[in-house]
């Protein structure tokens, strides 16, 4: 009990507030690959490849990771213009992230296969809310970009507080991994 | 405190140097009263709004009550309230429904979530753990704008041409999925799950900010095993409440594709209306998995505070240190922990798996024994106490009452062979209402009494307060207590007319003494909503900074404190809060230090 006293001061309270957010995000995540994994078990799935794409956007969200740590990086050391171009990057690579990922059902549909409407099979429904709320978690990482963007070219106040381009930082890692786990997931319960 | 000028530095009033502190920034009502982000003004906001949606639920209850004690009477009045929804004098069976159901969601969510962990989450842990306000003060403030967007949606589905949801606060799929199936759950449920998802969205910001608060944002001192019980509460359901939330938000983002954009999460094989539905391959028991995930931690999520506050409420006025105090905080964690390993219990009649309901049963009896640990300890802190029976201290020792009554029901339900015989019958919601939801009431209102001079600087009327306390408790138990026979007898809850069925007509003059009551009852809650509003421009003007002789922080504070708290420095602390009656001395506030010749607790 005491160490929680000793502790203040070392973690801000936005990024713990981060932290029990991303609990939250963990929970509504596990809620729903849990859901799937009880309806794996029923009869009438359907089983299908997950679509190439998924590796290449996989590729390009682990890319945006490296340039968001570097972009941290570049802000503690000063150095505004690298910076700048970095989180810019970042951005793009979220967005992008995105449109493969739409891309992805696209090529499923090319298949068959029906995410949504009349027809479509839990299975790939399953595949396209979860994924769908991910990258809805990703544009909302990308909005916080924006944000630090347009900060970053305000031209009268300068900010050397390094706290709120960390906190993106770890929310952008975070849902990074949250992929990687999805991923995986996806691929291991076929 | 380092942390405490970057955080504070919007909090009008604060500037960390003492001579400043008694300036305070001139504010327009719109920021002071409206947006706020005045820690104690958005609790209060959440407790008006509350009271608000209390009085219109229980006025639902009064509705259906009508009919379920008088279903041969005519009301021609109905008519002319309620148009097509009471035609000839009757509630109309689609009103019903929808009456039940609503009455369910605003007392469960918007009453006993946001009214009562809104106000005193809110207002309590600033003060009582010394901060100067939360966290996030804007988050804070969203969480009660987002409640309020949630409660306008929902009410407003009472307009709709084919009314609000009707299928039970449940609202399992596949009634609640498909327009087709009845009038509430066409447009009236796409309004239900828009305001539920604000809820859940208000109650994540919330819960982030009150979770993150205590554990950064308390004085020097003031250690985890040193806060009041009330802040343990609140804590406690803001950790259940942020890991539980967004499971019930999966649940529901799955139930809006099943609605709208024909996936089939939860429906199969389904024929509805004389047709033949596509939907194949889904499964509505998965929603209720889903929805019960959250819907037991939800209960949890309401009677932890109420806990809390009844526990500081009770060791203040029976003048001893609560008993046991780090057992009562064990019980609450292991309450917390059993709360999400026994959501199934809810299940037992759906063809779950009966090895597996055995090992929830197990699970769930376990909770008899945190539950059974609180109760003692609150007994044990009455006995031999020097008891001071203000109205506050009397819905504390109700609550105590109601939980007994109600929680042992709980062994009965929660075996799953007595459970095939009771399940969904009047036992169930004698059950719930005692130890939920009467109970969570108790609580709420024992925290009103109490800290309502904290609040508003005046006392509520005692006399008042005391009539309102015994009408409230004689009319919880004349209205619930007989509902377990008729659900011994079997007798179905949500039904619309029992006349019909030879086993339940016996109970025809049974349910017109509840559904007496329950009008009388009803309108025994104005003695307190007047009162409430009456005492917060003509009440008795509080004159002394600690009219209870409380040890905890908040009654440091001047009568009436500013945005901020505390003029200058916030207090230290040095001793736990329950030093009632120790070495003979009346009560030691937290802030005193410790003596040379004391012991520390």
């Amino acid at each position: 009990m005491v160490s929680a006293i000793e502790n203040r001061g070392r973690i801000h309270p936005h990024k713990f507030v981060l932290w029990i957010a991303m609990a939250s995000i963990v929970m509504l995540f596990a809620g729903l690959t849990s859901a799937y994994l009880v309806k794996h078990s029923f009869a009438n799935w359907m089983t299908f490849p997950l679509p190439k794409i998924f590796w290449v956007s996989t590729f390009v969200i682990l890319c945006s990771s490296v340039t968001m740590h570097l972009s941290v990086i570049s802000f503690k050391a000063r150095e505004r213009k690298r910076y700048r171009i970095l989180i810019t990057i970042t951005a793009f690579l979220g967005v992008a992230f995105a449109v493969l990922q739409l891309f992805g059902f696209f090529q499923l549909e090319d298949k068959g296969i029906k995410i949504f409407g009349t027809g479509s099979n839990p299975s790939a429904s399953f595949l396209g809310v979860i994924t769908g709320l991910h990258v809805v978690h990703v544009l909302g990482g990308v909005m916080a970009l924006l944000f630090q963007f347009f900060r970053a070219y305000k031209k009268r106040v300068k900010r050397y507080d390094a706290t709120p381009i960390e906190i993106t930082a770890i929310y952008w890692h975070f849902v990074d991994l949250l992929w990687i786990y999805l991923f995986i997931f996806f691929s291991l319960t076929r | 405190m380092s942390h405490e000028v970057v955080l504070q530095a919007d909090v009008a009033g604060v500037h960390g140097t003492a001579h400043h502190e008694e300036h305070h920034h001139k504010q327009s009502f719109i920021t002071k009263y409206v947006f706020s982000q005045d820690h104690k003004i958005i609790g209060k906001q959440f407790l008006i709004t509350g009271i608000i949606w209390a009085i219109l639920g229980g006025f639902m209850s009064v509705l259906f009550r009508l009919q379920l004690g008088f279903p041969d009477t005519t009301f021609p009045w109905l008519e002319t309230v309620l148009g097509k929804w009471g035609k000839g004098g009757h509630i109309a069976q689609e009103a019903y429904y929808s009456l039940t159901t609503i009455h369910g969601t605003v007392m469960v969510f918007f009453v006993l979530t946001g009214g009562l962990s809104g106000t005193f989450a809110n207002f309590l842990i600033p003060l009582q753990i010394g901060a100067r306000d939360m966290a996030s003060p804007l988050m804070n403030m969203l969480s009660y704008w987002f409640f309020l967007l949630a409660s306008v949606v929902l009410l407003s589905s009472f307009f709709l041409e084919t009314g609000p949801f009707s299928g039970g606060w449940t609202a399992y799929p596949p009634l609640s999925a498909l327009g087709q199936a009845s009038d509430g759950s066409k447009q009236g449920m796409d309004m239900w799950l828009t305001a539920l998802v604000f809820f859940v969205v208000s109650q994540l910001l919330g819960g982030l900010n009150y979770i993150s608060t205590v554990l950064n944002m308390r004085t020097k001192g003031m250690s985890m095993t040193r806060m009041p019980l009330s802040v343990w509460g609140v804590f406690l359901q803001a950790v259940l409440g942020v890991l539980s939330f967004p499971v019930l938000f999966a649940g529901f983002i799955l139930l809006i594709f099943d609605r709208h954009f024909g996936t089939s999460f939860y429906l199969s094989d389904i024929f509805v209306a004389g047709q033949i539905l596509p939907h194949e391959g889904g499964n509505a028991i998965l929603y209720q998995h889903l929805f019960w995930f959250l819907g037991h931690p939800e209960v949890y999520i309401v009677i932890l505070p109420a806990m809390g506050l009844v526990s500081e409420v009770m060791s203040t006025n029976a003048r001893k240190p609560i008993f046991g105090y780090s057992a009562m905080v064990m019980s609450m964690f292991a309450i917390v922990i059993l709360a999400f390993l026994v959501w199934a219990h809810h299940m037992f009649v759906t063809g779950l798996n009966p090895f597996l309901g055995s090992v929830f049963v197990l699970l769930t009896l376990l909770i008899a024994v945190p539950s059974a640990i609180k109760v003692f300890n609150w007994l044990t802190t009455l006995w031999r106490g020097n008891i001071r029976f203000t109205t506050g201290m009397l819905f504390a020792i109700g609550f105590v009452s109601l939980f007994i009554s109600g929680g042992l029901t709980g062994i009965y339900l929660g075996n799953s062979a007595i459970d095939i015989h009771i399940h969904d019958t009047y036992f169930v919601i004698a059950h719930f209402h005692l130890v939920m939801g009467v109970a969570a009431f108790f609580g709420m209102f024992c925290g009103v009494y109490h800290w309502f001079p904290k609040m508003f600087g005046r006392f509520m009327n005692s006399t008042l307060g005391n009539i309102h306390f015994w009408v409230t408790l004689i009319g919880a138990y004349l209205i619930f207590w007989p509902m377990h026979y008729e659900g011994f007898a079997g007798m179905p809850r949500r039904y619309y007319d029992y006349s019909g069925w030879e086993s339940f007509k016996q109970f025809i003059s049974l349910n017109k003494f509840i559904s007496i009551v329950v009008i009388i009852t009803f309108t025994g809650q104005f003695l307190f909503v007047f009162n409430f509003f009456y005492s917060i421009f003509k009440g008795r003007k509080v004159t002394n900074k600690n009219p209870w002789q409380s040890n905890t922080l908040e009654w440091t504070t001047p009568i009436k404190p500013l945005h901020g708290n505390w003029p200058g420095e916030i207090p230290e602390v040095y001793r736990w809060p329950y030093d009632y009656g120790k070495d003979g001395v009346d009560f030691i506030p937290q802030t005193t230090p410790v003596g040379e010749d004391e012991s520390v607790h």
